[in-house]
Protein backbone atom coordinates (compact mmCIF):
# COMPACT_ATOMS: atom_id res chain seq x y z
CA UNK A 1 0.00 0.00 0.00
CA UNK A 2 2.33 2.70 1.18
CA UNK A 3 5.21 0.98 1.03
CA UNK A 4 7.83 1.97 -1.86
CA UNK A 5 8.34 -0.45 -4.51
CA UNK A 6 11.99 -1.49 -5.32
CA UNK A 7 13.20 -1.87 -1.64
CA UNK A 8 13.58 -5.52 -0.42
CA UNK A 9 10.74 -6.00 1.77
CA UNK A 10 12.19 -6.38 5.45
CA UNK A 11 9.58 -8.75 6.49
CA UNK A 12 7.07 -11.26 4.60
CA UNK A 13 3.55 -10.90 4.39
CA UNK A 14 1.02 -11.53 7.47
CA UNK A 15 -0.56 -14.65 6.41
CA UNK A 16 -3.84 -16.32 7.66
CA UNK A 17 -2.51 -19.36 9.01
CA UNK A 18 -4.13 -21.14 11.77
CA UNK A 19 -8.02 -22.00 11.36
CA UNK A 20 -10.25 -21.42 14.31
CA UNK A 21 -10.39 -25.08 14.03
CA UNK A 22 -6.55 -25.61 14.89
CA UNK A 23 -6.66 -22.81 17.37
CA UNK A 24 -9.23 -24.50 19.82
CA UNK A 25 -8.26 -27.60 19.71
CA UNK A 26 -4.74 -26.55 20.36
CA UNK A 27 -5.28 -25.12 23.98
CA UNK A 28 -8.39 -27.55 24.48
CA UNK A 29 -4.81 -30.41 24.05
CA UNK A 30 -3.13 -28.19 26.19
CA UNK A 31 -4.86 -28.30 29.40
CA UNK A 32 -5.60 -31.69 28.38
CA UNK A 33 -2.97 -33.21 27.93
CA UNK A 34 -1.49 -31.17 31.69
CA UNK A 35 -4.38 -32.95 33.60
CA UNK A 36 -3.85 -36.09 31.68
CA UNK A 37 -0.19 -36.61 32.61
CA UNK A 38 -0.76 -35.23 36.23
CA UNK A 39 -3.36 -37.43 36.95
CA UNK A 40 -2.33 -40.30 35.02
CA UNK A 41 0.91 -40.06 37.15
CA UNK A 42 -1.80 -40.31 39.93
CA UNK A 43 -2.88 -43.59 38.53
CA UNK A 44 0.75 -45.26 37.48
CA UNK A 45 1.73 -44.71 41.44
CA UNK A 46 -0.83 -47.18 42.51
CA UNK A 47 1.30 -49.86 41.26
CA UNK A 48 4.43 -48.38 40.25
CA UNK A 49 5.80 -51.50 37.64
CA UNK A 50 5.46 -51.61 33.80
CA UNK A 51 5.57 -55.54 32.30
CA UNK A 52 5.35 -57.15 29.12
CA UNK A 53 2.77 -59.79 28.32
CA UNK A 54 -1.00 -60.53 29.36
CA UNK A 55 -0.13 -60.11 33.17
CA UNK A 56 2.22 -58.98 36.03
CA UNK A 57 4.45 -61.10 37.32
CA UNK A 58 4.51 -61.70 41.22
CA UNK A 59 5.89 -65.34 40.67
CA UNK A 60 7.74 -64.87 38.04
CA UNK A 61 10.11 -61.81 36.46
CA UNK A 62 8.73 -59.78 33.42
CA UNK A 63 8.49 -56.23 34.78
CA UNK A 64 10.86 -53.67 32.64
CA UNK A 65 10.33 -50.66 34.92
CA UNK A 66 9.59 -51.02 38.91
CA UNK A 67 10.08 -47.73 41.43
CA UNK A 68 9.84 -48.25 44.66
CA UNK A 69 11.90 -47.96 48.10
CA UNK A 70 14.18 -50.11 50.17
CA UNK A 71 15.89 -49.82 53.51
CA UNK A 72 20.01 -49.75 53.28
CA UNK A 73 21.87 -49.65 56.65
CA UNK A 74 22.04 -45.86 55.89
CA UNK A 75 17.82 -45.55 56.40
CA UNK A 76 15.78 -46.06 52.96
CA UNK A 77 16.30 -44.76 49.80
CA UNK A 78 14.41 -44.56 46.76
CA UNK A 79 14.98 -47.16 44.13
CA UNK A 80 14.37 -47.26 40.62
CA UNK A 81 14.71 -50.76 38.58
CA UNK A 82 14.97 -50.19 34.60
CA UNK A 83 15.39 -53.00 32.54
CA UNK A 84 17.09 -55.04 35.56
CA UNK A 85 19.96 -51.95 36.21
CA UNK A 86 19.15 -50.78 39.66
CA UNK A 87 19.14 -46.38 40.40
CA UNK A 88 19.24 -44.69 43.36
CA UNK A 89 16.58 -42.42 42.55
CA UNK A 90 15.98 -40.48 45.97
CA UNK A 91 14.58 -37.57 46.49
CA UNK A 92 13.05 -37.93 42.79
CA UNK A 93 11.54 -41.84 42.37
CA UNK A 94 10.45 -43.95 45.22
CA UNK A 95 10.95 -41.58 47.94
CA UNK A 96 10.96 -37.94 47.72
CA UNK A 97 9.63 -35.29 50.29
CA UNK A 98 11.49 -33.20 52.96
CA UNK A 99 14.21 -35.42 54.44
CA UNK A 100 13.04 -35.48 57.74
CA UNK A 101 9.41 -36.84 56.64
CA UNK A 102 9.90 -38.55 53.13
CA UNK A 103 6.62 -39.85 50.94
CA UNK A 104 7.39 -43.07 49.91
CA UNK A 105 5.47 -42.86 46.55
CA UNK A 106 6.60 -43.20 43.07
CA UNK A 107 6.20 -40.02 41.24
CA UNK A 108 6.28 -37.28 43.82
CA UNK A 109 3.02 -35.38 44.75
CA UNK A 110 4.68 -32.06 42.81
CA UNK A 111 3.84 -34.08 39.49
CA UNK A 112 0.41 -35.50 40.42
CA UNK A 113 -3.11 -34.87 40.82
CA UNK A 114 -4.05 -34.58 43.86
CA UNK A 115 -0.50 -34.20 45.27
CA UNK A 116 -1.55 -36.85 47.85
CA UNK A 117 -2.15 -40.28 46.71
CA UNK A 118 -5.65 -40.77 45.77
CA UNK A 119 -6.22 -43.07 42.87
CA UNK A 120 -10.01 -42.83 42.83
CA UNK A 121 -9.58 -39.05 42.04
CA UNK A 122 -6.84 -39.49 39.51
CA UNK A 123 -8.97 -41.77 37.83
CA UNK A 124 -12.04 -38.80 37.78
CA UNK A 125 -9.80 -36.40 36.29
CA UNK A 126 -7.95 -38.32 33.94
CA UNK A 127 -11.04 -40.26 32.07
CA UNK A 128 -12.89 -36.93 31.80
CA UNK A 129 -9.77 -35.05 30.39
CA UNK A 130 -9.86 -38.28 28.24
CA UNK A 131 -12.98 -37.66 26.75
CA UNK A 132 -12.19 -34.35 25.76
CA UNK A 133 -9.10 -34.96 24.62
CA UNK A 134 -10.64 -37.69 21.98
CA UNK A 135 -13.31 -35.45 20.93
CA UNK A 136 -11.13 -32.81 20.24
CA UNK A 137 -9.14 -34.71 17.91
CA UNK A 138 -12.18 -35.88 16.35
CA UNK A 139 -12.84 -32.48 15.72
CA UNK A 140 -9.95 -31.47 14.28
CA UNK A 141 -9.54 -34.65 11.89
CA UNK A 142 -12.30 -33.90 10.88
CA UNK A 143 -12.03 -29.84 10.24
CA UNK A 144 -8.53 -30.53 9.09
CA UNK A 145 -9.64 -32.81 6.22
CA UNK A 146 -11.99 -30.55 4.98
CA UNK A 147 -9.98 -27.47 5.19
CA UNK A 148 -6.71 -29.03 3.80
CA UNK A 149 -4.62 -28.59 7.02
CA UNK A 150 -3.99 -32.06 6.88
CA UNK A 151 -2.93 -31.87 3.28
CA UNK A 152 -1.27 -28.61 3.27
CA UNK A 153 0.69 -29.51 6.56
CA UNK A 154 0.47 -32.38 8.24
CA UNK A 155 1.13 -35.19 5.88
CA UNK A 156 4.92 -35.11 4.23
CA UNK A 157 5.09 -35.13 0.48
CA UNK A 158 7.67 -36.39 -1.70
CA UNK A 159 8.89 -33.24 -1.86
CA UNK A 160 9.27 -33.14 2.06
CA UNK A 161 11.11 -36.41 1.70
CA UNK A 162 13.51 -34.53 -0.58
CA UNK A 163 13.81 -31.21 1.27
CA UNK A 164 14.55 -33.30 4.71
CA UNK A 165 18.17 -33.18 4.43
CA UNK A 166 18.34 -29.28 4.34
CA UNK A 167 15.91 -28.55 6.30
CA UNK A 168 17.45 -30.38 9.28
CA UNK A 169 20.47 -28.61 8.35
CA UNK A 170 19.02 -25.23 8.52
CA UNK A 171 17.65 -26.20 11.84
CA UNK A 172 21.09 -27.08 13.30
CA UNK A 173 22.45 -23.91 12.43
CA UNK A 174 18.84 -22.64 13.76
CA UNK A 175 18.60 -20.87 10.66
CA UNK A 176 14.48 -20.75 11.01
CA UNK A 177 12.42 -19.62 7.91
CA UNK A 178 8.41 -19.02 8.38
CA UNK A 179 6.71 -19.69 5.74
CA UNK A 180 2.89 -19.86 4.56
CA UNK A 181 2.81 -23.99 5.26
CA UNK A 182 5.46 -26.06 7.91
CA UNK A 183 9.01 -27.27 7.07
CA UNK A 184 9.71 -30.46 6.52
CA UNK A 185 10.75 -31.53 9.90
CA UNK A 186 7.81 -29.70 11.30
CA UNK A 187 5.17 -31.79 9.11
CA UNK A 188 7.01 -35.24 10.12
CA UNK A 189 6.76 -34.39 14.14
CA UNK A 190 3.30 -33.48 13.78
CA UNK A 191 2.62 -36.29 11.29
CA UNK A 192 3.83 -38.70 14.07
CA UNK A 193 1.86 -37.23 16.88
CA UNK A 194 -1.39 -36.71 15.10
CA UNK A 195 -1.10 -40.62 13.16
CA UNK A 196 1.48 -42.42 15.49
CA UNK A 197 1.44 -40.85 19.13
CA UNK A 198 -2.27 -39.87 20.05
CA UNK A 199 -3.79 -43.14 18.21
CA UNK A 200 -1.03 -45.21 20.33
CA UNK A 201 -2.01 -43.71 23.66
CA UNK A 202 -5.73 -44.05 23.37
CA UNK A 203 -5.94 -47.39 22.03
CA UNK A 204 -3.48 -48.51 24.26
CA UNK A 205 -5.53 -46.58 26.88
CA UNK A 206 -8.79 -48.65 25.64
CA UNK A 207 -6.89 -51.84 25.52
CA UNK A 208 -6.55 -51.26 29.75
CA UNK A 209 -10.06 -51.60 30.16
CA UNK A 210 -11.73 -54.89 30.60
CA UNK A 211 -14.96 -53.95 28.93
CA UNK A 212 -13.48 -52.78 25.58
CA UNK A 213 -11.12 -55.92 25.76
CA UNK A 214 -14.40 -57.76 25.34
CA UNK A 215 -15.70 -55.63 22.74
CA UNK A 216 -12.66 -55.45 20.75
CA UNK A 217 -10.38 -58.43 21.23
CA UNK A 218 -8.30 -57.24 19.06
CA UNK A 219 -6.65 -54.61 21.22
CA UNK A 220 -4.63 -57.67 23.00
CA UNK A 221 -3.75 -59.29 19.98
CA UNK A 222 -2.34 -56.10 18.42
CA UNK A 223 -0.51 -54.45 21.59
CA UNK A 224 0.51 -58.34 23.22
CA UNK A 225 -1.40 -57.95 25.93
CA UNK A 226 -3.02 -55.64 28.69
CA UNK A 227 0.55 -55.56 30.28
CA UNK A 228 2.71 -54.49 27.63
CA UNK A 229 -0.37 -51.85 26.70
CA UNK A 230 -0.11 -49.99 29.81
CA UNK A 231 3.51 -50.18 29.42
CA UNK A 232 3.05 -48.85 26.00
CA UNK A 233 0.71 -45.95 27.17
CA UNK A 234 3.51 -45.24 29.47
CA UNK A 235 6.34 -44.71 26.82
CA UNK A 236 4.38 -43.13 24.43
CA UNK A 237 3.45 -40.38 27.11
CA UNK A 238 6.88 -40.28 27.88
CA UNK A 239 7.59 -39.22 24.15
CA UNK A 240 5.03 -36.58 23.89
CA UNK A 241 6.58 -35.65 27.17
CA UNK A 242 9.48 -34.85 25.19
CA UNK A 243 7.21 -33.75 22.05
CA UNK A 244 6.01 -30.64 24.60
CA UNK A 245 10.02 -30.11 25.51
CA UNK A 246 10.99 -29.76 22.04
CA UNK A 247 7.95 -27.71 21.17
CA UNK A 248 8.22 -24.87 23.49
CA UNK A 249 12.08 -24.82 22.72
CA UNK A 250 10.84 -24.04 19.08
CA UNK A 251 8.33 -21.59 19.91
CA UNK A 252 10.89 -19.59 21.61
CA UNK A 253 13.62 -20.00 18.90
CA UNK A 254 11.22 -19.30 16.59
CA UNK A 255 9.87 -16.13 17.96
CA UNK A 256 7.44 -16.42 20.62
CA UNK A 257 5.29 -13.36 20.59
CA UNK A 258 5.08 -14.28 16.30
CA UNK A 259 3.94 -17.87 17.42
CA UNK A 260 1.48 -17.52 20.06
CA UNK A 261 -0.08 -15.35 17.89
CA UNK A 262 -0.47 -17.53 15.35
CA UNK A 263 -2.24 -20.05 17.84
CA UNK A 264 -4.54 -17.34 19.23
CA UNK A 265 -5.36 -14.86 15.95
CA UNK A 266 -4.62 -17.27 13.08
CA UNK A 267 -2.16 -14.47 11.69
CA UNK A 268 1.55 -15.05 11.38
CA UNK A 269 4.45 -12.67 9.56
CA UNK A 270 6.30 -14.93 7.28
CA UNK A 271 10.55 -14.65 6.64
CA UNK A 272 10.70 -11.68 3.91
CA UNK A 273 10.65 -13.06 0.31
CA UNK A 274 7.50 -15.18 0.72
CA UNK A 275 5.50 -14.16 -1.79
CA UNK A 276 2.29 -12.76 -1.31
CA UNK A 277 -1.04 -14.04 -2.14
CA UNK A 278 -4.62 -12.76 -2.02
CA UNK A 279 -5.81 -12.10 1.85
CA UNK A 280 -2.44 -11.75 3.25
CA UNK A 281 -2.00 -8.52 5.11
CA UNK A 282 0.67 -6.13 4.81
CA UNK B 1 -7.09 -3.68 17.06
CA UNK B 2 -5.91 -2.03 20.72
CA UNK B 3 -8.73 -4.56 22.41
CA UNK B 4 -7.03 -7.54 20.09
CA UNK B 5 -3.78 -6.57 21.74
CA UNK B 6 -4.58 -5.93 25.52
CA UNK B 7 -6.61 -9.29 25.55
CA UNK B 8 -3.55 -11.20 24.08
CA UNK B 9 -1.79 -9.49 26.52
CA UNK B 10 -3.76 -10.76 29.55
CA UNK B 11 -3.77 -14.08 27.92
CA UNK B 12 -0.33 -14.05 28.01
CA UNK B 13 0.34 -12.77 31.82
CA UNK B 14 -2.56 -15.12 32.81
CA UNK B 15 -1.26 -17.88 31.27
CA UNK B 16 2.34 -17.34 32.61
CA UNK B 17 1.27 -16.45 36.08
CA UNK B 18 -0.96 -20.27 35.43
CA UNK B 19 1.92 -22.41 34.38
CA UNK B 20 4.57 -20.44 36.71
CA UNK B 21 2.19 -21.03 40.24
CA UNK B 22 1.68 -24.59 38.87
CA UNK B 23 5.34 -24.89 38.70
CA UNK B 24 5.95 -23.09 42.06
CA UNK B 25 3.51 -25.11 44.28
CA UNK B 26 3.49 -28.53 42.42
CA UNK B 27 -0.26 -29.32 41.98
CA UNK B 28 -1.71 -29.24 45.38
CA UNK B 29 -3.92 -26.13 44.15
CA UNK B 30 -5.55 -28.97 42.32
CA UNK B 31 -6.39 -31.28 45.51
CA UNK B 32 -9.79 -30.10 45.96
CA UNK B 33 -10.69 -32.16 43.60
CA UNK B 34 -10.01 -34.97 46.17
CA UNK B 35 -12.91 -33.83 48.33
CA UNK B 36 -15.97 -36.36 47.05
CA UNK B 37 -18.71 -33.72 47.05
CA UNK B 38 -16.61 -31.37 45.07
CA UNK B 39 -18.89 -29.67 42.56
CA UNK B 40 -16.22 -29.56 40.02
CA UNK B 41 -15.38 -33.09 41.10
CA UNK B 42 -18.95 -34.21 40.54
CA UNK B 43 -19.29 -32.79 37.38
CA UNK B 44 -16.31 -34.50 36.26
CA UNK B 45 -17.55 -38.24 37.34
CA UNK B 46 -20.39 -37.25 35.18
CA UNK B 47 -17.72 -38.69 32.17
CA UNK B 48 -17.61 -42.36 34.39
CA UNK B 49 -21.56 -42.44 33.38
CA UNK B 50 -20.66 -41.54 29.86
CA UNK B 51 -18.17 -44.12 29.68
CA UNK B 52 -20.78 -46.37 30.70
CA UNK B 53 -22.95 -45.28 28.38
CA UNK B 54 -20.69 -46.09 25.64
CA UNK B 55 -19.38 -49.39 26.66
CA UNK B 56 -22.76 -50.23 27.04
CA UNK B 57 -23.90 -49.25 23.56
CA UNK B 58 -20.60 -50.56 22.09
CA UNK B 59 -20.23 -54.30 23.25
CA UNK B 60 -23.01 -56.72 23.23
CA UNK B 61 -24.88 -58.15 26.32
CA UNK B 62 -23.23 -61.59 25.77
CA UNK B 63 -19.81 -60.31 24.59
CA UNK B 64 -17.33 -62.63 26.27
CA UNK B 65 -14.22 -61.42 27.71
CA UNK B 66 -11.10 -63.33 27.02
CA UNK B 67 -10.14 -66.85 27.88
CA UNK B 68 -6.40 -68.46 27.88
CA UNK B 69 -4.86 -71.29 27.74
CA UNK B 70 -3.73 -73.39 30.75
CA UNK B 71 -0.19 -72.02 29.48
CA UNK B 72 -1.12 -68.48 30.73
CA UNK B 73 -1.79 -69.83 34.27
CA UNK B 74 1.66 -68.81 35.44
CA UNK B 75 1.72 -68.13 39.14
CA UNK B 76 -1.06 -68.13 42.12
CA UNK B 77 -3.82 -65.88 41.96
CA UNK B 78 -2.73 -62.47 43.86
CA UNK B 79 -4.77 -62.08 46.79
CA UNK B 80 -5.69 -58.45 47.19
CA UNK B 81 -8.23 -56.36 49.78
CA UNK B 82 -9.81 -58.31 52.42
CA UNK B 83 -7.89 -61.59 52.38
CA UNK B 84 -8.65 -63.03 56.29
CA UNK B 85 -12.06 -61.56 57.48
CA UNK B 86 -12.13 -61.29 61.28
CA UNK B 87 -15.94 -60.50 61.66
CA UNK B 88 -17.17 -63.26 64.37
CA UNK B 89 -19.97 -64.78 61.71
CA UNK B 90 -17.50 -65.46 58.85
CA UNK B 91 -14.50 -67.19 61.49
CA UNK B 92 -17.58 -69.56 62.64
CA UNK B 93 -18.07 -70.21 59.01
CA UNK B 94 -14.72 -70.96 58.58
CA UNK B 95 -14.28 -73.18 61.71
CA UNK B 96 -17.07 -74.94 60.71
CA UNK B 97 -15.54 -75.65 56.92
CA UNK B 98 -18.67 -73.63 55.38
CA UNK B 99 -20.60 -76.59 56.43
CA UNK B 100 -23.81 -73.99 57.42
CA UNK B 101 -22.72 -71.62 54.45
CA UNK B 102 -25.71 -70.00 52.35
CA UNK B 103 -26.06 -67.68 49.36
CA UNK B 104 -29.25 -66.36 49.84
CA UNK B 105 -31.04 -64.55 46.46
CA UNK B 106 -33.56 -62.11 48.10
CA UNK B 107 -35.30 -58.45 47.55
CA UNK B 108 -37.17 -58.04 43.85
CA UNK B 109 -37.97 -61.34 43.51
CA UNK B 110 -41.11 -63.51 43.03
CA UNK B 111 -39.70 -65.90 45.71
CA UNK B 112 -36.31 -65.75 48.34
CA UNK B 113 -33.88 -68.53 47.35
CA UNK B 114 -31.01 -70.01 49.42
CA UNK B 115 -28.76 -72.16 48.66
CA UNK B 116 -26.12 -74.22 50.30
CA UNK B 117 -22.26 -74.40 49.10
CA UNK B 118 -22.92 -78.29 48.61
CA UNK B 119 -26.13 -77.34 46.19
CA UNK B 120 -24.19 -75.00 44.06
CA UNK B 121 -21.38 -76.82 43.51
CA UNK B 122 -24.04 -79.30 42.34
CA UNK B 123 -25.22 -76.97 39.93
CA UNK B 124 -24.14 -76.75 36.00
CA UNK B 125 -20.67 -75.81 36.24
CA UNK B 126 -18.44 -72.98 34.09
CA UNK B 127 -14.76 -73.53 34.17
CA UNK B 128 -12.89 -70.17 32.60
CA UNK B 129 -9.20 -68.99 32.24
CA UNK B 130 -9.05 -65.26 32.62
CA UNK B 131 -7.36 -61.86 33.66
CA UNK B 132 -8.45 -60.02 36.43
CA UNK B 133 -7.64 -56.47 36.36
CA UNK B 134 -7.32 -54.54 39.34
CA UNK B 135 -8.38 -51.25 39.37
CA UNK B 136 -4.30 -50.19 40.51
CA UNK B 137 -3.15 -51.58 37.29
CA UNK B 138 -2.03 -55.28 37.62
CA UNK B 139 -3.14 -58.18 36.02
CA UNK B 140 -3.15 -61.79 36.82
CA UNK B 141 -4.46 -65.01 34.91
CA UNK B 142 -6.45 -67.72 36.74
CA UNK B 143 -9.14 -70.46 36.47
CA UNK B 144 -12.39 -69.88 37.57
CA UNK B 145 -14.70 -72.65 38.65
CA UNK B 146 -18.42 -71.72 39.88
CA UNK B 147 -21.96 -72.07 38.61
CA UNK B 148 -23.78 -69.13 36.14
CA UNK B 149 -25.52 -66.52 38.40
CA UNK B 150 -28.35 -66.19 35.12
CA UNK B 151 -30.24 -69.09 35.94
CA UNK B 152 -30.38 -68.60 39.39
CA UNK B 153 -31.48 -65.05 39.32
CA UNK B 154 -34.41 -66.71 36.83
CA UNK B 155 -35.33 -69.59 39.06
CA UNK B 156 -35.63 -66.66 41.79
CA UNK B 157 -38.01 -64.76 38.92
CA UNK B 158 -37.05 -61.40 39.28
CA UNK B 159 -39.66 -58.69 39.25
CA UNK B 160 -39.45 -55.91 36.66
CA UNK B 161 -38.65 -53.20 38.29
CA UNK B 162 -35.61 -54.07 39.22
CA UNK B 163 -32.59 -53.02 38.27
CA UNK B 164 -29.57 -53.87 40.02
CA UNK B 165 -27.42 -56.69 42.19
CA UNK B 166 -26.59 -55.70 45.36
CA UNK B 167 -24.09 -58.18 46.66
CA UNK B 168 -22.87 -58.34 50.35
CA UNK B 169 -20.17 -59.90 51.60
CA UNK B 170 -19.09 -61.40 54.80
CA UNK B 171 -15.50 -59.09 54.83
CA UNK B 172 -15.08 -56.30 57.14
CA UNK B 173 -13.13 -54.09 54.81
CA UNK B 174 -12.45 -51.49 56.83
CA UNK B 175 -12.48 -50.96 61.11
CA UNK B 176 -13.71 -48.13 62.73
CA UNK B 177 -14.30 -46.81 65.66
CA UNK B 178 -18.17 -46.92 65.39
CA UNK B 179 -17.88 -50.58 63.91
CA UNK B 180 -17.08 -52.44 61.40
CA UNK B 181 -17.28 -51.10 57.82
CA UNK B 182 -18.64 -54.51 55.46
CA UNK B 183 -17.77 -55.23 51.66
CA UNK B 184 -20.45 -54.87 49.35
CA UNK B 185 -20.62 -53.74 45.75
CA UNK B 186 -23.16 -54.15 42.96
CA UNK B 187 -23.93 -54.34 38.95
CA UNK B 188 -26.42 -53.66 36.66
CA UNK B 189 -28.74 -57.28 35.64
CA UNK B 190 -26.41 -56.97 32.43
CA UNK B 191 -23.25 -58.25 33.90
CA UNK B 192 -25.51 -60.35 36.39
CA UNK B 193 -26.90 -62.60 33.73
CA UNK B 194 -23.62 -62.34 31.25
CA UNK B 195 -22.96 -65.73 30.91
CA UNK B 196 -19.05 -65.46 32.46
CA UNK B 197 -20.66 -64.33 35.69
CA UNK B 198 -20.23 -66.89 38.19
CA UNK B 199 -20.48 -68.07 41.51
CA UNK B 200 -17.04 -68.92 41.77
CA UNK B 201 -16.13 -71.83 44.72
CA UNK B 202 -13.00 -72.74 42.93
CA UNK B 203 -9.37 -71.52 41.96
CA UNK B 204 -7.03 -73.08 39.97
CA UNK B 205 -8.54 -76.37 40.39
CA UNK B 206 -8.02 -76.24 43.98
CA UNK B 207 -11.03 -75.14 46.47
CA UNK B 208 -11.48 -71.48 46.29
CA UNK B 209 -9.11 -70.66 49.39
CA UNK B 210 -10.25 -67.94 52.46
CA UNK B 211 -7.29 -65.34 50.95
CA UNK B 212 -9.25 -65.21 47.64
CA UNK B 213 -12.91 -64.96 48.99
CA UNK B 214 -14.00 -68.80 50.23
CA UNK B 215 -16.27 -70.06 49.95
CA UNK B 216 -18.09 -68.12 47.17
CA UNK B 217 -16.90 -65.29 45.18
CA UNK B 218 -18.73 -63.54 42.21
CA UNK B 219 -16.59 -62.92 38.94
CA UNK B 220 -18.20 -60.46 36.54
CA UNK B 221 -15.39 -60.77 33.98
CA UNK B 222 -15.63 -57.55 31.96
CA UNK B 223 -14.89 -55.50 35.06
CA UNK B 224 -12.46 -54.13 37.48
CA UNK B 225 -11.16 -56.50 40.64
CA UNK B 226 -13.14 -54.20 42.98
CA UNK B 227 -16.47 -55.72 40.93
CA UNK B 228 -15.75 -58.93 41.79
CA UNK B 229 -16.82 -59.58 45.36
CA UNK B 230 -15.40 -62.08 48.05
CA UNK B 231 -16.69 -63.49 50.51
CA UNK B 232 -20.23 -63.19 49.25
CA UNK B 233 -23.33 -64.49 51.44
CA UNK B 234 -26.58 -62.22 49.86
CA UNK B 235 -27.15 -60.80 46.58
CA UNK B 236 -30.25 -58.32 46.80
CA UNK B 237 -32.38 -57.22 44.21
CA UNK B 238 -33.23 -53.58 44.21
CA UNK B 239 -34.27 -50.66 41.91
CA UNK B 240 -32.39 -47.98 43.61
CA UNK B 241 -28.67 -48.15 45.28
CA UNK B 242 -28.97 -45.25 47.22
CA UNK B 243 -30.08 -47.44 50.52
CA UNK B 244 -26.96 -49.11 50.66
CA UNK B 245 -23.65 -47.48 52.51
CA UNK B 246 -23.15 -44.08 51.36
CA UNK B 247 -25.40 -44.58 48.42
CA UNK B 248 -23.22 -44.92 45.58
CA UNK B 249 -23.62 -48.61 45.03
CA UNK B 250 -20.45 -50.02 46.62
CA UNK B 251 -17.71 -49.91 49.35
CA UNK B 252 -14.57 -48.30 46.75
CA UNK B 253 -17.55 -46.90 44.81
CA UNK B 254 -18.72 -44.99 48.28
CA UNK B 255 -14.36 -44.13 48.71
CA UNK B 256 -14.88 -42.18 44.79
CA UNK B 257 -14.17 -45.09 42.47
CA UNK B 258 -16.66 -45.57 39.52
CA UNK B 259 -19.53 -47.57 39.83
CA UNK B 260 -19.38 -49.50 36.71
CA UNK B 261 -15.78 -50.83 37.03
CA UNK B 262 -15.42 -51.65 33.29
CA UNK B 263 -12.73 -49.09 32.70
Amino acid sequence: MSEEQGLPPIRGPLVYRQSIWTRVTHWVWAICLFFLLLSGLQIFNAHPSLYIGQQSGFEFDNAILSIGAVNTPEGPRGRTTLFGQQFDTTGVLGMSGPEANPTFVGFPGAVTIPSFRDLATGRVVHFFFGWIFVAALFVWFLASFINGHLRRDIVPRGKDIEDLPGDALDHARLRLTHGRSYAPLQKLSYFTVFFVLFPLIILTGLTMSPGMDAAWPWLLDIFGGRQTARTIHFVVMVLLVLFFIVHIIMVLLAGPLNELRSMITGWYRTSPGTPSEQGDRP
Amino acid sequence: MSRLILNRRKFLIGSAALTSSAALSGCSQFDFLGQRDNPIRNAMERANVLTYSAQRALIGEQTLAREFAESEIRQGMKPNGSTEPTTPEYMFLRQANFEPYRLTIKGMVDRELSFSLAELRNMPARTQITRHDCVEGWSCIAKWTGTPLGPILDQAGVKPGARYCVYHCFDNIQRTISGDILYYTSSDLIDAYHPQTILSYGLNDQVLPVSNGAPVRLRIERALGYKQPKYLHTIELVDDLSPFGRGQGGYWEDNGYDWYGGI
